[in-house]
């Protein structure tokens, strides 16, 4: 069985961000990386599949410069089998048509019984890699999943997760694309030892233009800091002085301390 | 200017989204028509053409075949714009039909502004304005981001289509929410909890301050995955939506999915040592600091009033 998981590393979402000079993107210098939290559900599930069907092969594939082959890293002590780096220093302005061209041009030809992303970037949050994906390379796709699980002979079972917490249960065989919402599995914590055997693990650099072969059908025009809308009062200091302004204001502005 | 607009069916009701279709349409002007798999005893508010499939032949979850139904009338009425909701449903099915027509899509609309459309990037920290390059555009519209002053009116002229039922995936039937358990709508004061509590141990704390309120204890989604919280206090989207008198944010970031389920309680308090989170937008006040000083402090204090 092949398998092959899609992760993205994106920034720590409690970063101060700055727009880049370009002005089209983030400015991507002083940030701290990580992985994209969707695909660390996509990894888990895709090793525990592994752990399940012994023979299994896994791939991790990550599109980015040089600094995404430390959170390939990561997927790799969580037991993946190799890495597949797709080196692009521009990938921030490739829009998601283009990301996912890119995975199906690298999965063209190698037969995956199974493909993992996660259901959303964190940063751009199109929804939209996975699905594309399998369209392009014609294989049915499950989104959204809380549930998997695998039967020898290619029988997936998922639960798709829908809103108000409802559940829709759905079948599928493979070859297929499954995308990965949060709370799917625990993604599990790499030991010392498995970072240290992950060192030596493969992990390949391919340049982006070998693999591009679609053009981009939309384009980035500004990126910006949306306008405050709230203008509530921000209140900083010493906690003590800060619970007792608090208290003032809820009792004046609610009727819960009444 | 044409746009289709694709409403919602599930387990026989028609969802509310279509509202938040129609008030697209409107903002955006010209023609529009809508596009439902459904059934005819629950249809939408709506003066328009609507082509409706059934539910019973074409199947609940059915991409494939709702994707090909779809195209047979975007071959018909030729719009420039395919909307769909930012849901379960249109996330899903939107790549699919935007893939076949070669169109470009653009996810998660908050704003349209002199032809860009604008998307939240970053937990909406950040926005980004989007230029097309292909003739025809799919887009998916956040929650909330588009309403009308008063809910529509009209019954659509309706064109029945397709019976199509073919599919590459086998839909087995849902299975509902967790029941039982605290019922989180009923209470006046909330104080949730998120990531930024840390530790499953720091829960009590929250427990606490609730309890000092004479309130509940909710939490925010990744607190529920770590499985350090039930889901029946899950606040938002996937989870519980409430309104109570006061609700307090400790910890957590005030993501599009959160904010759905707790945006109109009456007043909101966010504490949280980031001061760009965006909680900060919804909050009436933001305390910015670290929760695990500020809260032991201010449970005391209430606690001898
Ligand atoms: C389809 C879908 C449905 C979803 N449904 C839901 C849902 O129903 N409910 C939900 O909540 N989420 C939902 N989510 C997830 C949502 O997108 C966010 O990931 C989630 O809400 C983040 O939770 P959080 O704010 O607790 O964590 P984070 O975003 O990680 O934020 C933690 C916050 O804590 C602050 N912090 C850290 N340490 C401290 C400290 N010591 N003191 C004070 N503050 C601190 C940080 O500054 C940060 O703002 C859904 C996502 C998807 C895609
Ligand atoms: N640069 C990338 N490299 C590898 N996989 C990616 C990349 N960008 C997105 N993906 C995958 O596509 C999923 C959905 O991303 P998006 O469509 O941007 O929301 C992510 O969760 C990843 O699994």
């Amino acid at each position: 069985m092949k398998i092959l998981v899609c992760i993205k590393q994106v920034p720590d979402m409690e970063s101060k961000f700055k727009i880049a000079a370009s002005g089209r993107w983030y400015d991507t210098a002083d940030l701290a990386w990580r992985m994209n939290e969707y695909d660390e559900y996509a990894v888990e599930q895709a090793v525990q599949l592994k752990e399940q069907e012994k023979e299994a092969d896994l791939t991790v594939l990550c599109i980015g410069p040089e600094r995404v082959k430390e959170t390939m890293k990561k997927a790799l002590a969580m037991g993946c089998d190799r890495g597949a780096h797709v080196a692009d220093d521009n990938y921030a302005d490739k829009e998601p048509f283009e990301i996912a061209g890119i995975i199906a041009e690298y999965a063209r030809d190698k037969q995956f019984d199974l493909i993992l992303t996660g259901m959303q970037s964190q940063d751009r949050g199109s929804a939209q890699v996975g699905v594309l994906v399998a369209e392009m390379l014609g294989l049915p796709s499950i989104t959204t999943i809380v549930h998997f699980s695998y039967a020898a002979g290619g029988a997936i079972e998922t639960k798709r997760e829908l809103e108000g917490g409802v559940k829709a249960v759905v079948k599928a065989k493979t070859p297929a694309l499954v995308t990965c919402q949060l709370g799917l599995n625990s993604p599990r914590y790499p030991t010392l030892p498995n970072i240290m055997k992950a060192k030596k693990k493969e992990l390949l650099s391919v340049p982006v233009a070998d693999l591009l072969k679609v053009d981009s059908r939309q384009e980035t025009a500004k990126m910006y800091f949306p306008e405050k809308k709230g203008g509530g009062l921000v209140l900083e200091g010493e906690v003590g002085q800060l619970a007792d302004k608090l208290i003032q204001i809820l009792k004046e502005k609610t009727a819960v301390l009444a | 200017m044409k746009i289709l607009l694709v409403a919602e069916s599930r387990d026989g009701k028609l969802l509310g989204s279509a509202n938040e279709l129609i008030a697209f349409a409107a903002k955006m002007g010209g023609d529009n028509a809508m596009f439902l798999v459904g059934s005819e005893s629950q249809l939408p508010a709506y003066s328009g053409k609507l082509y409706l499939a059934e539910t019973a032949v074409c199947g609940e979850f059915n991409p494939d075949a709702h994707k090909r139904l779809l195209l047979e009338v975007i071959g018909k009425e030729q719009p420039d714009i395919i909307a769909f909701s930012h849901s379960s449903y249109g996330w899903d099915l939107a790549p699919r039909v935007a893939f076949a027509l070669k169109a470009a899509q653009v996810s998660e609309l908050v704003d349209v502004v002199d032809g860009e459309l604008v998307v939240p990037v970053c937990n909406s920290k950040l926005r980004r304005n989007v230029r097309l390059k292909t003739k025809q555009t799919v887009v998916t519209l956040q929650a909330g981001a588009f309403g009308l002053a008063e809910p529509p009116t009209g019954s659509p002229t309706v064109e029945k289509i397709g019976a199509d039922t073919a599919g590459n995936l086998e839909f087995c039937g849902y299975e509902a929410a967790e029941q039982g358990g605290v019922d989180l709508s009923k209470a006046d004061v909330i104080v949730s909890a998120g990531r930024g509590i840390g530790k499953p141990e720091n829960i009590e704390m929250i427990a606490k301050l609730a309890r000092a309120l004479k309130g509940e204890y909710g939490a925010s989604r990744p607190v529920v995955d770590s499985g350090w919280v039930e889901h029946k206090r899950q606040v938002g989207t996937t989870g519980q939506s409430v309104t109570p008198k006061l609700y307090l944010a400790c910890g957590i970031s005030g993501a599009i999915q959160h904010l759905a389920g707790m945006k109109k309680s009456e007043f909101i308090v966010a504490i949280n040592t980031d001061k760009d989170a965006p909680i900060g937008d919804v909050a009436d006040v933001l305390i910015v600091a670290d929760l695990k000083q500020f809260i032991p402090v201010l449970t005391e204090k209430i606690l001898a009033l």
